[in-house]
C-alpha cells in the first residue's frame, strides 16, 4: 500500500505492506539511526516520536503513521549534539547502539516535563535498556542537559 | 600528562550519539540475500530425511542448505589463539543436532517473507534422541554428546574425554592438605552454584558477506576477533585464509559473546555458493537461546583456618556445564580457582579439581569475567561465611589473609604481585559506604532491615605468553598520524585510548591521529579484545610503536639537520643528542630544528626520503591482576524477601588509569551485570531442554531504577610492565556484586544465599527455614 | 510477526464493527505491542486511531475512558490523580517504560484479559464496567470470564462512589511482570478484595471481601491474619518460571495485609 508519513518535516510516500511496523518502513528508507534491539517491546532501542510523543516504533504499524509527524534521531541532529556532547564528555557513549533511542527519548522528556528530579529522569527513561554503562554516566549527562543540581 | 590519566572524549563518540550509520546492518548492501536459519526443536536429534525441494521453489529463494552441502571439516567456534584449547567438535551443519536451536539448514531468499516461507517447508524427518540436560549427571551418562571418530583436540593435557561427556578435567595441588586440616580450627565446607547468565549486549550477532573483485570473500561482522574469525572460516569452508578478508565495523557490544564466532559461516556459505552478498541478523531471541551464555558452575569449596582468622587451605572443586558445543570449556573452568584462590595466597594449602561436562543444552562460553566470576562468588562467599562464624568484620578477614604486593602467586601460574593496592581499595571503599556505622544491619523497622557486604576480586591483563599484539603507527606526508591495531573496539573505547597511548607518546595531540579500522587485510595481527588484553597488552604495542617512531623521526630529523654528521644507520645513531618535542626535532649542542612537518614532506617527497612506520609488538610473560572491592548496602523486606540494592560501591586497582571517564564506565557498567546476576538473570528450560528465557520480556537484565546508585573510585598502583603502569579493567569489573550483596543478605538476618540468582523467594524460604 | 492483507481505519464504531464482522479474519489493532509478537494471520487489520476513542471523560457519576486511550495517558490523567487515590494512575505508571506505554492501549489490554495485568485488578476491586459495541455495558467481572465472542471494546465505564482503592504487588526487577498483584477496595464498611498475578487473571475473592466487610477491626494483625486464610483457601495459585504457586500465595497473604491497611487509615 502506498502512504505518506511526515518524516522529520518531510512529506515522503512509502510502499509498505499492512502488516510492516514502522521501524523497518524506516530503516529500509535510509533511517539507519533507529535499531532493532530486541522482539518484545522491552529495550527501547527503537523510540522514535509519533506526533510529538515517544514511542515504540517495533509496534506501531508503518499505516498507523499515513498523513503524521514521525521524528528520528537525523530530525533533531542539532539537539542531539548539545545532549550528545554532555554523553561523550561523560564517556557514556559506549557502543552506541542504545544511543538514538535514548536521546530521543531524552529530548521528547525534556519537552514535556522541562524541570525534573533525578527520579522523574529515571522513571521516565526506565524503557531505555542499556548493557554496557551501569546507566549511571548517562544520568549525570541528563541531569546536566535537565539542569538539575548534583 | 598530557592524555594519559584524562577524561579524553571517545574519538567516535559523536558520530555514535548523532546516529550515524556505522553498525554492520546499517553498511550491508540493499541486494543482500537475507539468510535464515531452521533451528532444531529437539535437544538431541539425528537428522533422518531432509527435503529441501518445496522450499527451493518458494519464489524469491535463492539456495537452500544442508549438512549434505557443507565441508565436513571439524573446527572450534571459540576465538582464542591457535592451536585452540578448545576441541574441534562443530560442523557448519551436521547430521546431528545437540540443543534446540542448534542449526538444521539455511535459507536465503531476495526478501525476508520468502526466507520465512521457506522455513516452513522443509521438511525434516528426525530421529529424536534422549537428551542429557542435567549437568550434574552428565559424567558417564548413557547419553553421550559428541560420539564420532573425528572429534579432535590439539592438547593431550586437558583431560578431554567426549565418551564420558568430559571437555575438560585436572587437578592442581600445592602444599599439604591433610595436615593443614588438622590445623584448622574451623572448618567451613559448603557448595555453591551460579546460573548461566547471557551477555545481552544490545546489537544482536549480525554478518554480511560478499565477494569483492577478485572472488574474495569478504566478512563484515560484529566480532571481537576479526582474525580468529578468518582462520576459524578458512578451515571450516575449506578456503585459503588468503582468500578471506574480515572487516569489523561499529559494534554494538560483545562482552564475550562476539569472542566466539556464530553468525559468520551461514552468509559466507551462501555468498559462496550463490555469488551474492548475504546477510543474517540474529533475532534477539536466537541471540539468547542459539549462541552462548556464562557457565553454569557448582563450586564447592572447603576452608580451614585457626580461631584468629588465618586461612591455612583451601580446597575448591568445580563442575562447569559447557552445553552442547565445547568452546572456551577448557579454558575458562581454569580461571574459577586460579583467579580465586590467589586473592588468599598466604594459605599454605591448596587443591583446585575441575571438570567441564557436555550437555545437550546451549553452549557456554566468554562472558566477562570468565570463570573468576564464579570461582569468586563461591570462595568469596566461603570467606564471608568464615568472617560470621568467627564473629570478625569480613573486612577484617581479608586484611589479615589477602594477597599482597610483591608476593609470589603460586595459585595463579607462579606469577609475582607486581602492584597491589587492594589494601587501599577496601579502606577507600568502607569509607564511602560508611562501614563502621552501617556494618552489619540496622532495623529500620519489625519487618525491614538495612544491611551491607563486601566482596574482592581479581582478574587478569591478557593471557600471559598466548596473547600477542601488534601495532603499527605511521607518519604521513601532512604531519599526522595512522595508527593500527588489530583490537576490536566494542564500545569500550580503545580506539581512543590505544589513541592516547600513541599520542602521550609521540607529545601529539590526539586529533593528529586516525585510527583505522579492523582490517585482517591490513591491520597488525591481534588476538581481539578479551580476556583483558588491550590495554595491557595492545597498549604495550602501541607504546612500542609510538617509541619505535618517536626513534625513527628523530633519525630522519637529525639527517636533516646535519647530513654528514649523521649518516649512519639507526642502530648506531645516538638519538640521546636530540631532543623531541613533539613537533620539532631539536639539536641540543647547536639548538638547530627542523619541524615534524617538514620531516613528513621530505619523507614522502624526497628521493632521500623513507618510509617511516613505528612498528610494535607485544607478549607478556605475566598477566598482572587488577584489584578491586566491592560493597553493597540493601534493604531487606523480610516478610517478602525483596530486596533493594540502595548503594553499591566499587573501587578499583587498575594500575595507572589511560582514561579516566572510560574506566569509571566499564566499572559501573560492569557492576550493573554482577547485579543483574546476583538478584534475578536467569537461563531456565523446560524439562525437554528448550529454553524459556529467550526475550527480554522474560530475561531480565537491570534498568536504571533497577541499580540503584553506583559509585566508583579508584586506588591506582603502578604495574611496571604495563603502558605507563596500567592493569586492565574490562573484566574484573562483574565480579563483586553477587558475592557482595550475598555477604549483605548474610549480615541482615543470618541467612546463607549460595545459590545465583538470590531472588526474594529464595531469600524469604531462606529466613523462613531459619 | 503477525501477517495482514488490509489495513483500514474506520471513522465512526459502526464502520469498524461492519468491517470486523465481515470476514473471520478481520482483527482490531490496538497498541500492537503483543501482535507483533504472534503469528497471528490477519485479512484486514482494522485500525480504530481514527474513531473517537482516545478519551478520559468525567460525568456526574462515572469516569469514561475510551479504548485507544494510551497507558501514559491513564498514567498523566488529572482526572485519575484525584479518585481512588490516583491509585489507577500510579499502577501502570512502572510497566516497562514510557515509550512502551504511550504505545499500549487500554482496549487493547483489557480485551487481551492477561493474567499478568497491573491495570484488570484495581479495576476489578472497583465497579467498572466494559462497554462492547455489540453486547453492551456487562460488568468487567463478567466480562473477565465470558469466553471469546468478537466485538469491540469502545470504553470503560468506571463508577465514581468513593471508593478508597489500594494496589500492592511484587516483581522481582522493576520491569518484570508482577509476581502476584492485590487490590483492595472500600466504601464505608463494605470490602472488595482482588488478586491478579496468580499468574492467571484476577478474580475476586468473595468469602475474603465478605468477612472483612463484617468484621470488627480491633485487632488489625489477627483480622488481616484470618483474611489471609480465607483467602489463600478460596483463591488458587499456580507455579511457573518466576515463581512457586506457594510464594505466590504467602506474598499474596501480606500483600493483602498491607492493602487492608492502607485503605483503612483512609
Amino acid at each position: 500500500m502506498l502512504i505518506h508519513i511526515i518524516v522529520n518535516g518531510e512529506k515522503q510516500k512509502f510502499h509498505c505492506s499492512p502488516d510492516d511496523m514502522l521501524l523497518d518502513v524506516l530503516r529500509d528508507a535510509g533511517y539507519k539511526s533507529v535499531k532493532c534491539g530486541c522482539d518484545t517491546t522491552n529495550c527501547g532501542l527503537c523510540t522514535v516520536w509519533f506526533e510529538g510523543k515517544p514511542v515504540l516504533s517495533c509496534s506501531l504499524p508503518a499505516a498507523r503513521a499515513n498523513n503524521k509527524h514521525v521524528t528520528t534521531l537525523e530530525g533533531v541532529r542539532e539537539e542531539a549534539k548539545v545532549f550528545g556532547s554532555l554523553l561523550v564528555d561523560e564517556g557514556a557513549d559506549q557502543c552506541g547502539f542504545c544511543s538514538p533511542g535514548l536521546i530521543m527519548n531524552v529530548i521528547a522528556m525534556k519537552k514535556e516535563l522541562g524541570q525534573a528530579t533525578e527520579g522523574d529522569i529515571k522513571h521516565y527513561l526506565a524503557g531505555n535498556l542499556c548493557r554496557c554503562t551501569g546507566y549511571m554516566s548517562q544520568l549525570r549527562a541528563v541531569k546536566k542537559y535537565m539542569g538539575v543540581e548534583e | 600528562m598530557r592524555y594519559v590519566s584524562r577524561p579524553v572524549r571517545k574519538v567516535d563518540g559523536m558520530a555514535l550519539v548523532t546516529g550515524k550509520p556505522l553498525y554492520t546492518n546499517d553498511l550491508a548492501p540493499k541486494e543482500c540475500l537475507i539468510v535464515l536459519a531452521l533451528r532444531s526443536p529437539h535437544a538431541y536429534a539425528r537428522i533422518k530425511e531432509i527435503d529441501v525441494t518445496k522450499a527451493k521453489a518458494v519464489k524469491g529463494v535463492e539456495c537452500v542448505l544442508t549438512y549434505k552441502d557443507t565441508p565436513g571439516v571439524r573446527y572450534t567456534n571459540a576465538g582464542q589463539t591457535y592451536p585452540e584449547f578448545s576441541p574441534y567438535d562443530r560442523l557448519i551443519l551436521d547430521e546431528y543436532v545437540r540443543y534446540v536451536g542448534d542449526e538444521v539448514a539455511i535459507v536465503a531468499a531476495t526478501h525476508e517473507k520468502a526466507a520465512l516461507q521457506a522455513l516452513k517447508m522443509i521438511k525434516v524427518e528426525y530421529e529424536i534422541l534422549k537428551p542429557v540436560l542435567d549437568y550434574k549427571k552428565a559424567i558417564d551418562n548413557e547419553v553421550i554428546v559428541h560420539d564420532y571418530e573425528d572429534y579432535f583436540h590439539h592438547f593431550d593435557f586437558l583431560g578431554i574425554d567426549p565418551k564420558r561427556n568430559i571437555v575438560v578435567d585436572g587437578e592442581e595441588t600445592f602444599g599439604d592438605l591433610a595436615a593443614e586440616f588438622k590445623n584448622s580450627d574451623i572448618i567451613i565446607e559448603r557448595e555453591y552454584e551460579n546460573q548461566a547468565q547471557e551477555q545481552c549486549m544490545m546489537e544482536t550477532f549480525r554478518t554480511y558477506t560478499y565477494l569483492d573483485h577478485n572472488d574474495r570473500l569478504v566478512v563484515v561482522t560484529s566480532t571481537q576477533v576479526p582474525f580468529h574469525v578468518r582462520r576459524t572460516m578458512a578451515r571450516a569452508l575449506k578456503i585459503p585464509q588468503s582468500k578471506i578478508r574480515v572487516i569489523k565495523p561499529r559494534i554494538g557490544g560483545g562482552f564475550g559473546a562476539k569472542q566466539t564466532v556464530v553468525s559468520e559461516y551461514y552468509p559466507a556459505l551462501v555468498t559462496l555458493k550463490t555469488g551474492k552478498p548475504a546477510k543474517m541478523i540474529y533475532t534477539r531471541k536466537e541471540t539468547f537461546s542459539c549462541s552462548n551464555s556464562r557457565h553454569q558452575m557448582n563450586i564447592k569449596v572447603k576452608l580451614g583456618a585457626d580461631l584468629e582468622g588465618h586461612i591455612k587451605v583451601i580446597e575448591l572443586t568445580t563442575l562447569s556445564n559447557q552445553g552442547a558445543y565445547g568452546e572456551h570449556g577448557p579454558t575458562t573452568i581454569g580461571l574459577s580457582g586460579h583467579k580465586s584462590i590467589p586473592l588468599y595466597n598466604q594459605a599454605k594449602a591448596y587443591r583446585f579439581k575441575y571438570t567441564g561436562v557436555y550437555t545437550n543444552t546451549m553452549p557456554a562460553a566468554a562472558f566477562r569475567g570468565y570463570g573468576a566470576t564464579q570461582g569468586q562468588f563461591a570462595l568469596e562467599s566461603a570467606v564471608n561465611e568464615l568472617a560470621l562464624e568467627l564473629k570478625m568484620d569480613p573486612t577484617k578477614l581479608r586484611e589479615i589473609n589477602m594477597c599482597r604486593f610483591g608476593q609470589l602467586m603460586k595459585a595463579y601460574y607462579n606469577e609475582p604481585l607486581t602492584s597491589s593496592a587492594l589494601d587501599r581499595c577496601i579502606v577507600r571503599g568502607k569509607e564511602m559506604i560508611n562501614w563502621n556505622k552501617k556494618y552489619p544491619r540496622v532495623e529500620i523497622s519489625p519487618t525491614k532491615v538495612r544491611a551491607v557486604g563486601m566482596a574482592i576480586s581479581m582478574q587478569g591483563s591478557g593471557i600471559s605468553n598466548v596473547d600477542t599484539a601488534g601495532a603499527e603507527i605511521k607518519l604521513n606526508d601532512d604531519g599526522f598520524y595512522t595508527l593500527k591495531i588489530g583490537a576490536t573496539d566494542m564500545g569500550t573505547g580503545c580506539d581512543t585510548t590505544m589513541t592516547q597511548i600513541a599520542a602521550e607518546t609521540l607529545l601529539a595531540e590526539m586529533d593528529q591521529f586516525i585510527i583505522a579500522g579492523v582490517d585482517t587485510d591490513i591491520s597488525p595481527f591481534d588476538p581481539g579484545s578479551y580476556a583483558s588484553s588491550t590495554t595491557y597488552v595492545t597498549g604495550m604495542a602501541v607504546y612500542n610503536a609510538a617509541y619505535d617512531l618517536k626513534n625513527k623521526i628523530i633519525f630522519e630529523g637529525a639527517k636533516m639537520i646535519d647530513k654528514e654528521k649523521y649518516e649512519d644507520s639507526i642502530e648506531s645513531f645516538n638519538p640521546k643528542k636530540f631532543h623531541f618535542d613533539g613537533n620539532h626535532v631539536i639539536e641540543i649542542v647547536t639548538g638547530e630544528k627542523v619541524a615534524i612537518s617538514d620531516i613528513a614532506i621530505h619523507i614522502a617527497g624526497s628521493s632521500t626520503g623513507t618510509y617511516l612506520n613505528g612498528i610494535g609488538f607485544y607478549s607478556s610473560p605475566t598477566s598482572p591482576p587488577p584489584l578491586m572491592a566491592g560493597f553493597v548496602e540493601i534493604e531487606l523486606d523480610k516478610e517478602t524477601g525483596k530486596y533493594e540494592v540502595l548503594d553499591y560501591v566499587g573501587v578499583v586497582d587498575c594500575g595507572t588509569i589511560i582514561n579516566t571517564n572510560l574506566v569509571r564506565v566499564q566499572t559501573e557498567g560492569g557492576i550493573g551485570q554482577g547485579i543483574g546476576l546476583a538478584m534475578y538473570e536467569d537461563v531456565i528450560y523446560n524439562d525437554k531442554g528448550r529454553m524459556l528465557t529467550n526475550s527480554f520480556m522474560q530475561y531480565k537484565i537491570p534498568n536504571r531504577l533497577d541499580v540503584g546508585k553506583i559509585r566508583v573510585d579508584f586506588e591506582s598502583s603502578y604495574e611496571p610492565s604495563g603502558p605507563y603502569g596500567a592493569k586492565s579493567i574490562g573484566e574484573i569489573v562483574v565480579n563483586t556484586p553477587a558475592p557482595a550483596i550475598a555477604d549483605a543478605l548474610r549480615n541482615a538476618c543470618g541467612i546463607h544465599m549460595r545459590s545465583l540468582p538470590m531472588t526474594p523467594e529464595k531469600v524469604l524460604m531462606a529466613i523462613m527455614e531459619k | 510477526m503477525f501477517t495482514a492483507k488490509e489495513y483500514v481505519m474506520p471513522q465512526t464504531l459502526d464502520e469498524a464493527y461492519k468491517l470486523l464482522m465481515a470476514r473471520k479474519n478481520n482483527y482490531i489493532l490496538g497498541g500492537c505491542a503483543w501482535l507483533r509478537m504472534g503469528k497471528r494471520r490477519i485479512n484486514t487489520a482494522i485500525d480504530l486511531s481514527e474513531a473517537g476513542l482516545d478519551f478520559i471523560n468525567e460525568t456526574e457519576d462515572s469516569i469514561e475512558i475510551g479504548a485507544m486511550t494510551s497507558y501514559r495517558t491513564v498514567e498523566t490523567s488529572e482526572v485519575l490523580k484525584v479518585h481512588f487515590n490516583g491509585v489507577l494512575c500510579d499502577c501502570i505508571a512502572n510497566i516497562i517504560g514510557t515509550q512502551f506505554r504511550n504505545t499500549v492501549t487500554v482496549g487493547g489490554s483489557i480485551y487481551a484479559r492477561f493474567g499478568f495485568s497491573d491495570f484488570l485488578t484495581p479495576l476489578l476491586a472497583l465497579d467498572t464496567y466494559v462497554v462492547l459495541y455489540k453486547e453492551g455495558v456487562i460488568p468487567l467481572s463478567d466480562f473477565m470470564y465470558q469466553p471469546y465472542k468478537k466485538d469491540i471494546l469502545a470504553k470503560i465505564i468506571i463508577k465514581k462512589d468513593s471508593r478508597h482503592l489500594s494496589y500492592q504487588m511484587l516483581r522481582n526487577s522493576h520491569a518484570d511482570f508482577p509476581i502476584v498483584n492485590v487490590a483492595v477496595s472500600k466504601s464505608g464498611s463494605d470490602y472488595r478484595v482482588c488478586i491478579g498475578a496468580r499468574p492467571a487473571k484476577a478474580v475476586t475473592a468473595p468469602k475474603t471481601s465478605e468477612f472483612l466487610s463484617h468484621t470488627n477491626f480491633e485487632n488489625i494483625e489477627s483480622v488481616t491474619k484470618k483474611a489471609g486464610e480465607i483467602m489463600a483457601e478460596e483463591v488458587k495459585f499456580m507455579t511457573n518460571t518466576k515463581a512457586s504457586a506457594k510464594y505466590r500465595q504467602t506474598i499474596a497473604r501480606t500483600l493483602l495485609k498491607r492493602a487492608v491497611m492502607e485503605v483503612g487509615i483512609c
